[in-house]
């Protein structure tokens, strides 16, 4: 394992909206460690994507982060003027959005959106920044990229979009790489293609890489460690090759027992209930609601992360409790 | 195995495609919706319809229930023609295949009146067709509604006061009102959250092994078809590529494509060794699709043969169907997996 690049620390992220505070993101906290691919799983709601903009600082208003620290190689983002955070977003941590539609600006042709990156960081003539987008439209295995550069988005196709989303991520060579859903809206061939290559660069760039995703066979696959993530607060983190055999939160258990498999035909069981309103989260332990090891002490104590041996896991039960997936 | 409820023969859509503008419209070419599809589905048998964006699953399924006229083809249920009975059957006849026949959509925030409650809504089908005493109306809503889980209450709400899946349930309920034996579902999981979609998967299973009804399931999420059908179909540009037991299918695919779609998908076991099919290029436009085998500019294994001449679908062990020259070679035991040039 790498040394320690990012550490979030009891984050909090609220949305201030007329219907009352959100409480999108409530007391988060993980590490990253260099080199070392990271996935966050949730469901819609969770919390994954907010704070995934609360690491780059971009929260649309009327979200706010309250509190919590961010430390990026020993300094705290959260206290980063705006003109610092220019200087570290795109350079050092990066993003690519769930939808390559809405990311890429319509108006632009490829080439002028990965100028606009290259220039805003490197003091570069056009021309330099020309061939340096070029040579990222290569690395991404876009097709004739000479002709690319000269396209706007609607002229290429949805994963086409991708590639270029995620050729823009990596242009100033980024220390860590966001991939918020990167392949959720794609054709099922194209998803292969974009995993392929998200893997296939992540190993070559040997850059740090945060897998958000709701799929936990993309998790299986392309990450090492992973954060689960339920109703704005970390259930549980583990080495990924053990969570799947042994889980320590009742959530990722009923979590992985709710998805279909595609290798074998299995029993489902599905998660009753629904997933909490954020406005007004259930007490105590917000999964108690759904949760079949529910006991008094869950819905009047929160309960803390607890960290053992590379794992950490938030429920009042999880030493009585043997969880099985399946 | 039990009796045929639905047989598609031969049944094919192509939709006219024709440059802007009115005057000088010219005609440039068909999208090969659906392609000389045919199709059975037993009593009691769900049938899983995959493929990817624009391959005419969705437009299979509604031509299917005569949603969309179709350019020529049959299709039967139960032995009875449906077009010709809708066109110029009995009365009561229509209205049978009319109530025999249901759709739940993909989109259950379209799908729903939003100024009906739900009570209007599931009734709504018994007003049409008058095959429950009025006085019954109200205890069959109650009944439908706690049979795909919500409850009395919710009948006095509407639409906008419920969730995706609950959305998604009260569809299925006005689905069910009708007594069908068939129900074409497109995507009804696709719009929700994980654990809210194996709440409604549990559900569609559940009704096929206590109502006996079949499902035409159309997703592109393979892990679901494996889970809640008998039966599957690959659709590639409008065609059927393989067809036949879906756990024989996806354990034994034998057509290049469901080779790779399968390949595509990351199962959740991190010790899982990835063997994976990376299918190069987009899903071509199924305006004027290629020659000869329409898979063949992105299959590994494409020979001169797969450009001139379109494969039959044929049926390469008992019951189960491929579209492919090739598809003895892919058989297991044989030899392994011819190698893919890259």
């Amino acid at each position: 394992m790498g040394e320690e690049i990012l550490r979030v620390e009891n984050l909090k992220t609220y949305f201030f909206t007329e219907a009352g505070v959100v409480k999108a993101v409530d007391g988060v906290s993980f590490s990253v460690y260099e080199g070392e691919p990271l996935g966050i799983v949730g469901e819609t709601g969770s919390g994954k994507t907010v704070t995934s903009l609360s690491i780059m600082r971009i929260v649309p208003p009327p979200g706010k982060i309250i509190s919590g620290r961010i430390i990026y190689r020993g300094e705290d983002l959260l206290e980063k003027s705006e003109d610092e955070m220019r200087k570290i977003r795109g350079k050092k941590i990066a993003i690519v959005f769930q939808d390559p539609n809405s990311s890429l600006d319509p108006l632009f042709t490829v080439e002028s959106q990965l100028n606009e990156v290259i220039m805003a960081h490197l003091k570069v003539t056009k021309q330099e920044a020309r061939n340096r987008a070029l040579e990222l439209l290569k690395m991404v295995r876009i097709p004739d990229p000479e002709a690319r550069l000269k396209a706007y988005p609607h002229e290429l196709s949805g994963g086409m979009r991708q590639r270029v989303a995620i050729a823009r991520a990596l242009a100033n060579e980024p220390d860590i790489l966001i991939a918020d859903e990167p392949t959720t809206n794609l054709d099922v061939t194209i998803q292969a293609q974009i995993i392929e290559l998200l893997k296939e660069l992540q190993s070559k760039l040997k850059m740090t890489l945060i897998m958000i995703t709701h799929d936990m066979g993309l998790v299986a696959e392309t990450t090492k460690r992973v954060v689960v993530l339920y109703a704005g607060s970390v259930a549980e983190i583990a080495p990924t090759n053990e969570i799947f055999k042994s889980m320590r939160h009742p959530y990722t258990a009923a979590l992985l027992k709710a998805v279909p498999r595609i290798d074998r035909r299995k029993e489902l069981k599905p998660i009753p209930g629904s997933i909490p309103n954020l406005i007004d989260p259930p007490s105590g332990c917000r999964f108690h609601p759904r949760c079949p090891y529910v006991i008094q002490r869950c819905i009047e104590e929160v309960p803390e992360l607890e960290f053992t041996d590379q794992r950490a896991v938030a429920c009042h039960r999880w030493k009585e409790l043997s969880l099985k997936g399946e | 195995m039990g009796k045929t409820l639905i047989e598609v023969v031969n049944l094919v859509k192509y939709f006219a495609v024709y440059t802007r503008g009115i005057l000088l419209r010219r005609k440039i070419g068909d999208v090969h919706a659906v392609d000389d599809v045919s199709l059975k589905i037993e009593e009691g048998e769900n049938l899983g319809l995959v493929g990817e964006t624009g391959c005419g699953k969705t437009t299979l399924g509604k031509t299917i229930l005569n949603l969309i006229e179709p350019d020529s083809g049959k299709v039967y249920f139960e032995g009875l023609d449906v077009y010709e009975t809708l066109r110029s059957g009995p009365e009561e006849k229509k209205k049978y295949l009319r109530r025999s026949m249901q759709m739940i959509f993909q989109n259950p925030y379209g799908s729903l009146d939003p100024r009906m409650t739900v009570y209007d809504i599931i009734s709504e089908p018994f007003v049409i067709h008058r095959h429950i005493p009025r006085d019954e109306w109200e205890e069959r809503v109650y009944s439908l509604l706690r049979l795909v889980g919500l409850e009395d209450y919710h009948a006095e709400r509407y639409p906008h006061e419920f969730s995706g899946g609950q959305r998604q349930r009260i569809s299925i309920a006005r689905a069910l009102a009708t007594d069908p034996k068939f129900i074409v579902a497109d995507e009804p999981v696709s719009s929700l959250d994980v654990s809210v979609r194996a709440q409604v998967l549990t559900l569609l299973e559940n009704l096929q092994k206590e109502k006996k009804i079949s499902f035409l399931y159309i997703s592109h999420d393979l892990s679901s078809v494996r889970q809640i059908t008998q039966s599957v179909a690959v659709m590639y540009l409008g065609k059927i590529f393989e067809y036949g037991p879906t756990d024989e299918i996806f354990e034994e695919p034998l057509n290049p494509y469901t080779i790779a779609l399968l390949s595509a998908i990351p199962v959740p076991d991190p010790e899982r060794k990835i063997n994976r099919i990376v299918l190069p290029g987009d899903v071509p436009s199924p305006i004027n699709p290629p020659s000869g085998c329409r898979f063949h500019p992105r299959c590994p294994w494409a020979t001169e043969k797969c450009k001139k001449e379109e494969p039959e679908l044929r049926e390469v062990r008992k019951g189960h169907f491929v579209a492919c020259h090739y598809a003895e070679n892919f058989m297991k035991g044989e030899k392994p997996l011819p190698t893919v040039q890259q």
